[in-house]
This record gives structure tokens, C-alpha cells and sequence, in this order.
């Protein structure tokens, strides 16, 4: 769109951000640079303060508070007092809570580390000079990412019951054994699939993104030193790629305990997903089907923190490491 | 397929530096070596696009089925091989039934999905751009704060702040509007730490001091010199908010009751889960799935480009 217009300037030396403005100036200016960061920044904070401060605090707030309704409808008044931790250890011991989470490690053990490689192994091939079409299936693998959840589940569902599934006919045909993608021991690795299908070619395009940033003089070197393309992979790639591996390998932590859209919908042609599946889908189940807000908001608390604590102790695991 | 082409040829000159296996190899006898390493290049080349040519049939495949599936009617949806084209083609019955079915409410959830995706990340793309920019411009009391807590933003998981947002609409009277699920997509912590990055490596301040000199205020200089110059970023935190708009479910979700305001996503999961009872909707389900994925898949396809572009110069550096 514009990048000509960036070319000229990308140009000028970049200056240390810390800098202020400070020169020969008018008397207006300092007022000038007090007040505009604030006009520039607040319009920003305030939608911020109200859909992310705001609620968070809010579910705090909730998941300490115990609601007791007098009357048969709560029409005799509803009192809200200090409830300590009573909503978190009702939502710790529901069982099937603290399961959820459980499958959503056992899911992310296995479903992160597949994607990621994936991920990697076809970024290094659409970068090697041995790939044909390298545009086109960028294009293909990229292509998914667009494609809603929402709709990628139904479109797999249709994929995975018998009777419509051409692949459950295929492999019958072949095999003679009759798959079931929608058993209770399948179903998550089902799900496992939609996910992948989805974000594969997204993770491989930041990966890219970043093999495209390594400098030609790098694998100048290494070819003179006689470095096969498997070395050039293993000592020049994959250790410059390191930061778009941990970036996109915390994104999809974050992903994998948000899962919500893929079981909630193949729950009705799948059995075997109940409506305390995932975590993110038990905090619905409390709130919507059971209209207790307060547990539920213990839940969503719980959610974040599991996420906030894996994503750093991933960080904080591959930091070591270097 | 001329997309294709032009990205395949685009490939072919931006790409990286060619890590040629042979190139380099200090081979024994001449003519014979040579032809060796051609040899053995062109096995490699026949090998590396087999793995692609598999990999891209893994990707494709649904959205091949999607479109026989879409050109069936029910009983050959159940009667046929999935994929293969039935004798039948009733592509354009599907498609017309799909836009006339409840007097038109598909064309009315594609509008909304393009009103809360559209307007949503301009808006976003505006606020982030504006907040960025001054964390990067200026030094002032509270900067590094409000830069950690936003970075912190971009942890926390979008569901997980949805349900109390419901609780705290539905006391502002907000809940079932159009406002429930447009306010929140209003913000992009993720965008915010990009263009701050990217205005740090590309807002020259000479300039700014510049146009100082020249007496034009700090508000002008942003919308004329500072929104110019960060471009690139600003296409990537547009396309990333889009996407992530138009693919949300769980919001609108836990936000909207009436159909009329509802997006894609939600609208044509309502038809599919009518299909156990009345299998006519299963050509509605199909023939709606196939009307939204094209015009988003091919974006991607024209788009990946600039997706590629932003990220080289912003996040990940």
C-alpha cells in the first residue's frame, strides 16, 4: 500500500526513545508536550479501562463475593457479602473443573510442540531453494487462519461423522476398519486436528517472517565453510528463529486454555464432549446453564492465571536455557 | 489463479538468500560432479515439493469438500462419495435458498460480521496507533506503567475477561446491542505494543523536531508525519484485529440474544445445529459455510503478503 512512502523514511537513524524534546523552543512548547501524550493516549486507555481493567477487576471482585438471594426468586432482596475463598474452592473441587484443565495440559502437551514443528519444518522448506511454487503454498498453508472456528469446526464435523464423512468411507474401503473420530478417546485429538488444520500456516508465517530477517551474509559464510542445508538449519536458522518460536509457542498456550468453539460444537454429534469439556466451556456451563456467576468467576480467575503461570514459566524455562 | 502466479513470481525475487545444498560443495572431478550435484538437486527439489504438494492436499481438502459438499442436495449429500460431484448439480438452488431463506437474514449477519469487523479495526487500528506513537514520542509520568499493563493485556485470555464484560454490560443496559461486542473489539493491546515498536525504529525525530519549528502542534504532527510513517505496522495491527473480529464466537456469544444483530459465525452455527431435525438445513448449513469462506480465503491469499511485511519489521524484532 504504502511502502514507498516508508522506504524514504525507514531510512533516518532510529534514536533512543527516551530522549525528551528539548531544544531551542517557545514558551508554549513545554505545556504542548505535557498535555498531548495525554490526548494521544487516553482514548486508547479508556476503551482499555472498560473492556479489559474493568471486567477483570469485576470477576475478582465476583469470585470473592458470595450472592444469597432471600425468597423463592430473590424478590425479598439479594445481600452480597465477603465470601474469602469459598467460590474458588467449590470451583477446585468440582471435579470435572479441575479435569478440564487436565485435558487441556494433556491436549497442549502434545497439540503445541505438533503445530510448532509443523510450523518450522514448512517454513525451512518454503525457504529452501529446493521448494517449487513457494508462493502458492504459503498461500495454501496461510489460507485457513481466515477461516472462523466456528466454521472450520463445522466444516470437520461434516469430515468426521459416519455416514457424511468421505474420509470414514475411504479408510473403511481401504482398511476395512471402521474409524471413529467421535469417540470418547478420540474426539480431543479431533479437536487437536481443527486446531492445527487453523493455525499451522498462521505460525509459520511469523516464523518466516523472521528466517526472511536473517542476514545473507550468515549463510554466505556457512556455505564457504561447506555447510550442508541440514547444518545451515541446525546452527544458523533455528537458534536466529528462536524469538518467533517462543512467540508463537506462548500464543498458543494461551489458545489451547481459551478452547471453546471447537467442543462446544462437536459436543452434538459428539457424545463423549460433556459441557464441562474445557475449562473456558465449564465457566460458561457455571454461568449460563447454572447462573452462578460467582463460581464461575472463580473459574475465569483460575483460567488466567493457569495461562499467565505456563506462559511464563515457558519464558522462564527457554531463558534459562540459553 | 493469477494471485498465484504473481506470488509465486514475487517469491522468486524478494526470497531469501538461496541456501543452495550443491552450491557450495567443494565437488571432486569436474563434469561428472557437476552433473551429480544437478542430479541430486533435482531429487532433492522433487522430493521437498512432493512433501509440500501432500502437505497442501492436508489444508486444501476441506475446503474442496465444502464446495462439492455445497453443490449437493441433501439426499446426494448422504447418497454420494464426498469427493466426488454429484450427477445433480444444485450449487446455484443451494446458494439461492441460502439468501432467501428467512426473508434475507444471511446478508444481514455478513453485514454485521463486516460492520463489527470493519469498523472495530479501523477504529482499533486509529486508538492503538495514537497510543503507541506517544509512548514512543514522548517521556511522561505513567509511561512505563501503562506500557506494562497493556503488554499484560496481551496475555490475559480474551474469554476470560468476556464473562464478567457481560456482567458489567448488562448494568450498563448494554448487553443484546450492537455496542456489546463493537466496544471491546475498539481495543488491540497486541497492536499497541507493535506500533510503539515500530515507531521507536521509524518516527525520526529530527522530523518531529522539524515540523516543531515550523510551528505545527503536537496533535497535527502525529495525523500528518507519525500516522504516515508507521504504515506498514498499521496494516498488520488492522489485519490482525480483523481477523480476530471476524473469526470471535465467544463474545457475541455470551453478548447477543436476538439474531438480527448476530454475526456470521453465531448465525450459521444457529442453522447448523438445527440439521438433526430438519435435514433441509443441511443444504443451508453447507451452501452459508461456502458463501463466507471464500471471500475470507481468498483475502488471505491476496493479503499474506502484508501480514509478512509488518511482522518483519515489528514483532519480532
Amino acid at each position: 500500500m504504502s511502502t514507498t512512502t516508508s522506504s524514504t523514511t525507514t531510512s533516518g537513524t532510529p534514536r533512543p526513545a527516551g530522549s525528551p524534546a528539548r531544544g531551542p523552543g517557545r514558551r508554549r512548547r513545554p505545556a504542548a508536550t505535557a498535555v498531548a501524550p495525554w490526548l494521544l493516549v487516553t482514548p486508547f486507555l479508556l476503551v482499555f479501562l472498560i473492556s479489559f481493567v474493568l471486567p477483570i477487576l469485576m470477576a475478582v471482585g465476583q469470585s470473592f463475593t458470595r450472592v444469597e438471594r432471600r425468597g423463592l426468586f430473590g424478590e425479598e432482596g439479594v445481600t452480597s457479602t465477603f465470601a474469602w475463598f469459598e467460590n474458588y474452592r467449590l470451583a477446585l473441587e468440582d471435579g470435572s473443573f479441575l479435569a478440564s484443565i487436565g485435558r487441556m495440559l494433556l491436549f497442549g502437551v502434545v497439540q503445541v510442540p505438533v503445530m510448532i514443528a509443523l510450523a518450522t519444518v514448512l517454513a525451512l522448506l518454503l525457504e529452501s531453494a529446493a521448494a517449487r511454487w513457494p508462493g502458492f503454498f504459503r498461500a495454501a498453508y496461510f489460507m485457513p487462519y481466515g477461516i472462523p472456528g466456528v466454521l472450520a469446526t463445522i466444516l470437520w464435523s461434516f469430515l468426521y461423522v459416519p455416514g457424511l464423512s468421505p474420509i470414514v468411507d475411504v479408510v473403511h474401503s481401504v482398511t476395512g476398519v471402521e474409524v471413529d473420530f467421535l469417540g470418547s478417546g478420540t474426539v480431543l485429538w479431533s479437536i487437536a486436528n481443527i486446531v492445527t488444520w487453523t493455525y499451522t500456516g498462521y505460525n509459520m508465517l511469523i516464523i518466516i517472517a523472521q528466517l526472511k530477517a536473517i542476514p545473507a551474509e550468515l549463510y554466505e559464510a556457512a556455505r564457504v565453510d561447506g555447510a550442508g542445508p541440514a547444518r545451515i538449519a541446525t546452527a544458523i536458522q533455528l537458534p536466529l528463529i528462536r524469538p518467533a518460536l517462543m512467540l508463537t509457542t506462548v500464543f498458543s498456550i494461551i489458545g489451547t486454555l481459551q478452547l471453546f468453539a471447537e467442543p462446544q460444537l462437536l459436543a452434538q454429534v459428539a457424545p463423549a464432549i460433556d459441557s464441562q469439556y474445557t475449562p473456558n466451556l465449564s465457566a460458561y456451563t457455571t454461568a449460563f446453564a447454572y447462573n452462578d456467576y460467582t463460581v464461575a468467576a472463580a473459574q475465569a480467575v483460575l483460567i488466567a492465571l493457569v495461562a499467565f503461570v505456563l506462559s511464563f514459566s515457558f519464558l522462564r524455562l527457554t531463558n534459562r536455557r540459553s | 489463479m493469477s494471485t498465484a502466479a504473481d506470488a509465486v513470481q514475487d517469491d522468486r525475487r524478494d526470497s531469501a538468500p538461496d541456501v543452495d545444498p550443491a552450491a557450495g560443495r567443494p565437488d571432486g572431478p569436474a563434469s561428472p560432479g557437476a552433473g551429480a550435484a544437478a542430479l541430486r538437486r533435482r531429487g532433492r527439489t522433487i522430493l521437498v515439493t512432493g512433501v509440500l504438494v501432500v502437505v497442501a492436499l492436508y489444508f486444501l481438502a476441506p475446503v474442496y469438500w465444502i464446495v462439492v459438499a455445497a453443490s449437493k442436495t441433501t439426499d446426494d449429500l448422504f447418497g454420494t462419495h464426498g469427493f466426488l460431484f454429484a450427477g445433480n448439480f444444485a450449487l446455484f438452488d443451494n446458494i439461492a435458498q441460502v439468501l432467501a431463506h428467512d426473508s434475507g437474514i444471511f446478508l444481514r449477519w455478513l453485514a454485521n460480521s463486516v460492520l463489527y469487523a470493519g469498523v472495530g479495526s479501523l477504529i482499533a487500528t486509529y486508538l492503538a496507533a495514537a497510543a503507541g506513537y506517544a509512548l514512543s514520542t514522548y517521556v511522561f509520568r505513567g509511561r512505563n506503567l501503562i506500557f506494562g499493563l497493556v503488554l499484560g493485556g496481551v496475555l490475559v485470555p480474551g474469554t476470560a475477561t468476556a464473562l464478567p464484560l457481560f456482567l458489567l454490560f448488562s448494568q450498563l443496559g448494554l448487553v443484546n446491542t450492537y455496542w456489546s461486542v463493537l466496544i471491546p473489539s475498539l481495543v488491540s493491546p497486541f497492536g499497541l505494543f507493535l506500533c510503539r515498536i515500530y515507531a521507536d525504529a521509524t518516527v525520526d525525530r529530527s522530523l518531529v523536531e522539524a515540523a516543531r519549528l515550523d510551528g505545527v502542534g503536537e496533535i497535527r504532527i502525529f495525523h500528518v508525519l507519525g500516522l504516515r510513517l508507521m504504515v506498514p505496522a498499521l496494516v498488520t495491527v488492522f489485519l490482525f484485529q480483523l481477523v480476530s473480529i471476524w473469526n470471535n464466537y465467544f463474545l457475541p456469544l455470551v453478548m447477543l440474544t436476538d439474531d438480527q444483530l448476530f454475526p456470521i459465525t453465531l448465525g450459521l452455527n444457529t442453522w447448523r445445529s438445527q440439521t438433526d431435525r430438519l435435514p433441509e438445513f443441511y443444504e443451508l448449513t453447507t451452501g452459508g459455510v461456502l458463501l463466507s469462506v471464500i471471500p475470507l480465503a481468498l483475502a488471505m491469499i491476496v493479503l499474506q503478503r502484508f501480514w509478512r511485511g509488518g511482522l518483519t519489521e515489528g514483532a519480532v524484532k
